[in-house]
């Protein structure tokens, strides 16, 4: 067959000059360039602190599958996702015959060994309906983007300017690779098609048809220049966009691969002050935590470099919600503009400065309740956690702690409880006369001997109305006929906030404590009511059994039958379950508590639009309940609103600190004699049948 | 400019359920826990932030047992340069004036040019400060809360005034400043910050060492002393305003001006 149009690779420009030469000069330039750049991106990367993140490689491949190549994460938002989910399989489909057609523009009819076949017509028909799907995906996106404008893109001042110009440009960057493919290929056929010689196939009602039905009927001269000029249209297309890839939030192309590859696979714990240095020798360590750029792990910078300003982390941020100076969008951001200024792709490399007081301030970072929600949400695996505590962790070396936090801080550190309160009365709450007289619990660290250690934890033993919630959890352990006791004056704070508060070497003082009197004791299962315990000792402690949630007993003990629930109290009471962060979503527990409410005859319960793996902080536990924010609302208050928009009267929680937030949030919301707050282990003890 | 700050180890308040002893001359001091004294510790801020600006030392002193170096080393690990320990039975039971004249003698064996005390300590008698610059013939100003560096001769220094107000002077250096809380915000001290200067030497002295006569410290020099210690009975409490809601707005506004609540 003799093609009837001159390729790019014999056409003489105004007759005389080898187009070729353009072929051969565009893509080495194109490589040059992006490898220059790509090689100054790099370069922070290897200055970075160390990780370890070549773990687990089978759930690091999973995660690849499901969330890279899956999109697995995508269509949380819906419509966004859909059209993500289409430039991204298009992108893919068309990666081969975008390097097919720049080795075209050298040997002409070039085609990739065994794409000669069937195989080949199949990928031209998938290659056109893609530059199609992409074209309209493109199109869509510009118009939602540029026109209707969703409110999560928008860029508050303080952040800097509108990021929707970049976006549009981008858009158009692939449309016109898209086009310029079509009617490359298109002014091909529809020469072929009036030379009456044999044509490819094009799909009816792509991109590609359109231009050929078009040009059909142009003359020759004319589909030659528009086979020219499309093709060299595709090839500087195509070579800018790879090197501006790497400019801005388009830099997900390339990096999103290896970021999902290197993301989190547990939930829950924190990372080491330092990967490769032990506990006992954190004392050498000069510094802790991040207080410069360099200080972040290349994970940490390579999240950075792959926020793709999708705003969807700090749309299901609480802190972001109630107006406290923390968007997890921007941490990112903030972080990769500071690569970019000190790693120049022209000139020296800038010396690092401290970031708290450059890019982020001391507020921003502590308004952060490490619920998780950002990290669960974002679709290309970038974390927040970690980080938050890292710039902590150095602010605490540097004595950056706000006053309200130094006081709980100093009295755990005295006394294992941020109230201060005495160590001798850690179990007061088992020794009230009416609660004692039903229910006798075991002081291990009186010598008694039990099967089953309940860990407290600070706020159940020490708040008055948190101790209900410790006494409902021993009637319900005792109605269960499980044999348990507490370390009572031996037991202190378990940590979990401490060491999210950058408060590294308290923790490791409270774990070693705490992990010793476990030990001692002799109990070879444990049980909490405190999500934040229960994380903190499966997640950041080691060599303990695996610990349990009381809900996670209720709900066995209710299958194996040896827990009884009555008719429901109160059958006019509608009640909506809150999925605590620290049982939720770090620790995956989201069915139990649900089927051990709806073991309760006659309970009538419902959804709110925010559960399960998107439920909405209630404002932190832990030190968060010291920390003073600057905050327009309370995120307690927009939960309980959230509960009564499900139309719930009860908010049955399953954590103390949940509950404090949602007491204070009914009162400050005024919906005291409408709303009301329970937790999960006072409204089973309350259904117990003996 | 070189800062000597006194400091107090003291039982920790907010962390603490004070009670009185049986024989009714102290609190029960078993199962409490100790830390800096609130105002000592805004003023060794105080004089960390002074000296990053100006330049020179902080040293932290403080009379008392071994147990008062934990305090000495947390304001080193805050900051200080230097920590010295007064340490001697014969100092035990000393009055104010003892105490003065013990940081007198250490206060004038090197040269310093500004010393800072805690507006008061746990006893709340807030002498100590006054006594130690009048028997050093040195200024003094009290209550403290702002301090800007004129120059190498003089500071401008702003006082806290009853009913909130604020009131600006200028004192020649050397002299004794007693600093009141909220002159500035304290960093934090960790674990990590004191482990750091565990091992630091902290030099100690006694009476001998400071040239002083047992006589003149301790209980044989007290001439003020301690005969009764008693948690007041508790008083009826609230008082209930009466009237319509404008007369009780009315009294509670007089009630609040007077209380220095309002102005």
């Amino acid at each position: 067959m003799q093609p009837v149009l001159i390729s790019p690779s014999s056409y003489l420009l105004l007759g005389f000059f080898p187009t070729w030469f353009f072929s051969f000069l565009i893509p080495v330039i194109g490589v040059g360039l992006f490898t220059y750049i790509m090689a100054k991106r790099i370069a922070p990367l290897v200055k970075a602190a160390p990780d370890q993140r070549f773990d687990r490689i089978p759930e690091r491949m999973l995660n690849v599958a499901k969330i890279w190549l899956a999109q697995w994460r995508q269509p949380r938002y819906m419509l966004a996702g859909v059209l993500h989910i289409l430039i991204f399989a298009g992108f893919l489909s068309l990666g081969l015959r975008s390097s097919q057609l720049v080795i075209i523009g050298l040997k002409e009819g070039f085609v990739f060994p065994g794409m000669d076949g069937l195989l080949g017509q199949a990928y031209s028909i998938l290659k056109d309906l893609a530059a199609t799907w992409v074209l309209i995906a493109c199109i869509i996106a510009a118009v939602r983007r540029g026109i209707y404008k969703p409110a999560r893109y928008a860029v508050p001042a303080k952040y800097g300017h509108d990021h929707t110009a970049e976006a549009v440009f981008v858009l158009g960057v692939i449309s016109t690779l898209m086009l310029s493919e079509s009617l490359f290929e298109a002014a091909a056929v529809a020469a072929q098609v009036q030379a009456g010689a044999h044509a490819e196939f094009i799909m009816p009602l792509t991109l590609a048809w359109f231009f050929k039905v078009i040009l059909v009927n142009a003359s020759q001269p004319t589909l030659q220049a528009l086979h020219i000029i499309a093709y060299y249209i595709h090839d500087l297309a195509f070579f800018f966009f790879l090197c501006f890839l790497p400019m801005g939030k388009h830099f997900h192309v390339i990096t999103s691969l290896f970021n999902v590859f290197f993301m989190r696979v547990k939930t829950g714990n924190i990372k080491p002050v330092k990967y490769g240095i032990n506990e006992d020798e954190l004392d050498k360590l000069e510094s802790f935590g991040v207080k410069k750029l360099e200080d972040f792990t290349w994970k940490h910078l390579l999240d950075f470099y792959t926020c793709a300003d999708c705003g969807r982390c700090s749309d299901n941020c609480p802190a972001n919600a109630v107006g406290r100076p923390l968007s997890p969008r921007f941490i990112s951001i903030k972080g990769r503009d500071k690569i970019f200024k000190n790693y120049p792709l022209r000139g020296p490399f800038l010396k690092s400065q401290p970031l708290i007081g450059d890019i982020y301030e001391e507020d921003e970072i502590w308004s952060c309740t490490t619920c998780g929600a950002c990290e669960q949400e974002c679709p290309i695996g970038i974390e927040y956690i970690d980080k938050i505590v890292d710039l902590r962790r150095g602010m605490v070396d540097d004595g950056m702690v706000p006053q309200s936090l130094q006081k709980p801080l100093g009295a755990i550190g005295k006394r294992g409880n941020p109230w201060g309160k005495m160590e001798k009365k850690r179990a007061e709450w088992a020794l009230d006369k009416e609660f004692a007289a039903q229910c006798a619990v075991k002081m291990l660290d009186e010598g008694d001997q039990a099967d089953t250690l309940y860990f407290v934890d600070s706020i159940s033993s020490f708040d008055d109305r948190m101790q209900k919630i410790a006494q409902a959890t021993a009637k319900i352990l005792k109605a269960a006929n499980i044999d348990f006791g507490v370390l009572g004056k031996s037991e202190k704070d378990s940590g979990n906030e401490v060491r999210r508060f950058g408060e590294e070497m308290l923790f490791q003082d409270l774990k070693n404590h705490n992990t010793e009197m476990i030990k001692e004791c002799g109990a070879s299962r444990i049980v909490t009511a405190d999500p934040h315990a229960l994380n903190v000792l499966n997640k950041d402690y080691s060599g303990l059994p695996q610990v349990e949630h009381i809900s996670q007993v209720v709900a066995k003990g209710l299958e194996a039958g040896k827990l009884r629930l009555g008719k429901v109290e109160d059958e006019s009471k509608v009640y909506a379950y809150h999925d605590p962060c620290y049982l939720g979503r770090h620790s995956g527990v989201y069915e139990d508590p649900r089927q051990a409410l709806d073991a309760i005859e006659g309970l009538r319960r419902v959804e709110m639009l925010r559960s399960r793996d998107r439920s909405f902080c209630c404002g932190g536990g832990g030190l968060m309940l010291f920390y003073e924010p600057e905050e327009e609302e309370r995120m307690g208050v927009l939960r309980v609103k959230m509960a009564a928009e499900a139309g719930a009267n009860v908010i049955v929680t399953a954590c103390p600190f949940c509950l404090v937030n949602m007491e204070d949030a009914i009162k400050v919301a005024g919906l005291e004699g409408k709303m009301e707050a329970i937790d999960f282990s006072e409204l089973i003890a309350k259904h117990l049948v003996q | 400019m070189e800062i000597l700050v006194c400091v107090k180890r003291v039982p920790d308040t907010s962390e603490n359920e004070i009670s009185v002893a049986g024989d009714g001359k102290d609190i029960q001091r078993d199962d409490l826990v100790y830390s800096v004294n609130e105002w000592d510790n805004y003023a060794v801020e105080e004089a960390i932030q002074i000296v990053d600006r100006a330049g020179g030392n902080v040293t932290v002193v403080t009379v008392g047992g071994d147990d008062s170096e934990e305090i000495l080393r947390r304001e080193m690990a805050m900051g200080a340069n230097n920590g010295i320990l007064l340490k001697d039975d014969a100092f035990e039971g000393s009055d104010g004036k003892g105490i003065a004249t013990i940081l007198k003698a250490v206060a004038q064996k090197s040269k310093y040019d500004l010393i800072l005390t805690g507006a008061q300590a746990d006893a709340g008698a807030a002498q100590v400060g006054g006594m130690l610059a009048a028997m050093m013939d040195l200024p003094y100003a009290s209550l403290v809360n702002k301090i800007e560096i004129i120059d190498d001769k003089k500071l401008k220094i702003g006082r806290e005034i009853e009913g909130g107000n604020q009131e600006m002077n200028e004192i020649n250096l050397p002299c004794v400043l007693s600093i009141q809380t909220g002159i500035n915000e304290p960093r934090y001290v960790g674990i990590r910050g004191i482990r750091k200067v565990a091992s630091v030497e902290i030099p100690t002295y006694g009476a001998g060492d400071l040239g002083l006569a047992a006589s003149a410290v301790g209980v044989a020099g007290a001439k003020v002393k301690k005969i009764d210690y008693f948690v007041p009975v508790l008083g009826d409490g609230a008082e209930m305003l009466e009237g319509s809601n404008e007369e009780i707005i009315a009294k509670l506004i007089e009630l609040l001006k007077a209380k220095g609540g309002l102005k």
